[in-house]
């Protein structure tokens, strides 16, 4: 497809602050406004973009259909694989006081940190996969049309 | 002069705007775009009342990927104008400001906006602000409540997610039996011939 | 603000009728989405208004900070609210998609309209 040579290099200049953006937004949520959801949605958006100015195949040879689609159930279980640890652990399902022994103050900022990065992969996946499915199906229903329009 | 207060009362009269001009227009482009500015606005909003991770997050998903997602869509449906309807519906009119009209009278009743002593300001929010340095210690209060004290209700909302990725899959992943542009029927013969 | 009292109240109110409005009373299924997310956001300024105290600050725990924190609360409730929202709405478009290429439309009573006429053809055609 034939783009415009200023949105190219400016997304070219912004993606990769986008994904940096993202990343800060993951692991700074415990101090400032931020967290998995939004490091999600903001880290989807950074491949959006680069997958609405290159072209879907772009996109998804760099992040492939079937990666996201394990990593939208990966996600969720490293959450719920938090809460097992910590019945494995002796105590409540999520309860990560017990992810530290000798400080349950630590073990409660390893859990969030870990759970947070589980929500961030999940939710970044299922937008990817969202916005991939919307895509495919135009490129689709384009190869069906002129399928149709040649015979 | 509270300017917060005056702020907050220019971007709600600016929301209602948008809303209005969301429910004139026919052009479906138009629409999304100003759902868009509805959830930019929605979002300052919430800033403006101290919300600033919902305002984070309404201005990634509302103004961004929402609107993508809609745009997609509309390049999928392939028409952009709504038709207009051959007659006008009272009815919904009647039940939705007879509904505005109960609600704005249920919440009267209501403790004022920002009144430090509301009810819900009472009953378990002084204790995530007290505790979260005691037992959390991460500074952001939101964070603490949605990974830890609520942290169950949060592994429940990311399966809400993750089912709607597979549903969205599910729709979209097929390849359509049959396709051809513009208005098709379904062929009672042709179907039943199959089964 | 003594005089502003239930001010996003109203507000949340007027949008909330609007919201419902499109979504009842418009037969395009695209502008019904876009209804169901006023409504959605409106209900989401509401409990937000129901968590900020006037002269309150975000709950961002600083050294030295005087002024009391906005109820967190509600900010952890739709905070995830937005996101499943979105799923939600992604669903429908979805939905939307696969009607338009089973039925050519999107218009609620050209729907309405084809399955009746798929429906007279079966009876006509001895449907047992």
């Amino acid at each position: 497809m034939i783009h415009h040579l200023i949105p190219r290099v400016l997304a070219k200049l912004l993606i990769p602050f986008i994904l940096l953006f993202g990343l800060y937004v993951q692991f700074h949520g415990d101090f400032g406004p931020g967290g998995g959801f939004q490091a999600g949605v903001i880290f989807a958006a950074g491949i959006i973009l680069y997958a609405l100015i290159y072209g879907l195949q772009a996109a998804q040879s760099v992040i492939p259909a079937r990666l996201v689609a394990a990593l939208m159930a990966l996600g969720l279980l490293i959450y719920a694989g938090v809460g097992v640890a910590t019945m494995m652990l002796g105590g409540n399902f999520l309860d990560y006081d017990l992810l530290d022994s000798h400080d349950p103050v630590h073990g409660q900022h390893l859990g969030i940190l870990v759970i947070e990065f589980g929500v961030g992969v999940t939710v970044a996946a299922v937008m990817i996969t969202i916005f991939y499915q919307f895509a495919g199906r135009l490129h689709l229903v384009r190869d069906l049309e002129a399928e149709s329009d040649g015979s | 002069m509270n300017w917060e207060a005056l702020i907050d009362i220019m971007l709600l009269a600016l929301l209602l705007l948008v809303a209005i001009g969301i429910v004139r227009l026919r052009n479906l482009f138009a629409v999304v775009l100003l759902a868009g500015i509805y959830s930019l606005l929605m979002a300052l909003v919430f800033t403006l009342l101290d919300a600033v991770d919902v305002a984070f997050t309404e201005a990634a998903v509302g103004a961004g990927v929402s609107t993508i997602l809609s745009l997609g869509t509309l390049a999928l449906i392939d028409s952009q104008r709504e038709k207009i309807p051959s007659r006008f519906a009272f009815t919904p009119l009647l039940l939705s400001v007879a509904t505005g009209a109960l609600l704005i009278w249920g919440l009267s009743g209501m403790p004022e906006v920002g009144s430090p002593d509301a009810p819900a300001q009472l009953h378990v929010a002084p204790y995530y602000i007290e505790m979260t340095p005691v037992e959390i210690d991460v500074p952001n209060i939101v964070t603490a409540v949605l990974a830890s004290y609520r942290g169950f209700d949060t592994l429940g909302e990311v399966a809400v997610v993750f089912t709607a990725g597979v549903g969205v899959m599910a729709l979209l992943g097929s390849i359509p039996a049959v396709y051809s542009r513009g208005r098709r029927r379904r062929q009672p013969d042709a179907e039943r011939a199959d089964t | 603000m003594e005089w502003l009292g239930h001010y996003n109240y109203w507000f949340f109110a007027v949008l909330m009728s609007i919201g419902i409005y499109i979504t009842m009373s418009r037969g395009n299924l695209v502008k019904k989405v876009v209804g169901l997310n006023i409504f959605q956001a409106s209900v989401f300024l509401l409990y937000i208004s129901a968590g900020k105290i006037w002269g309150g600050t975000a709950p961002i725990i600083e050294e030295g900070l005087s002024r009391p924190f906005s109820n967190p609360l509600p900010h952890v409730l739709i905070l995830t609210a937005i996101v499943v929202g979105i799923s939600t709405t992604a669903l429908g478009l979805a939905l939307v998609v696969r009607i338009r290429e089973c039925y050519g439309t999107i218009e609620e009573d050209e729907i309405l309209e084809a399955e009746a006429e798929f429906e007279a053809d079966l009876a006509r055609s001895g449907n047992p």
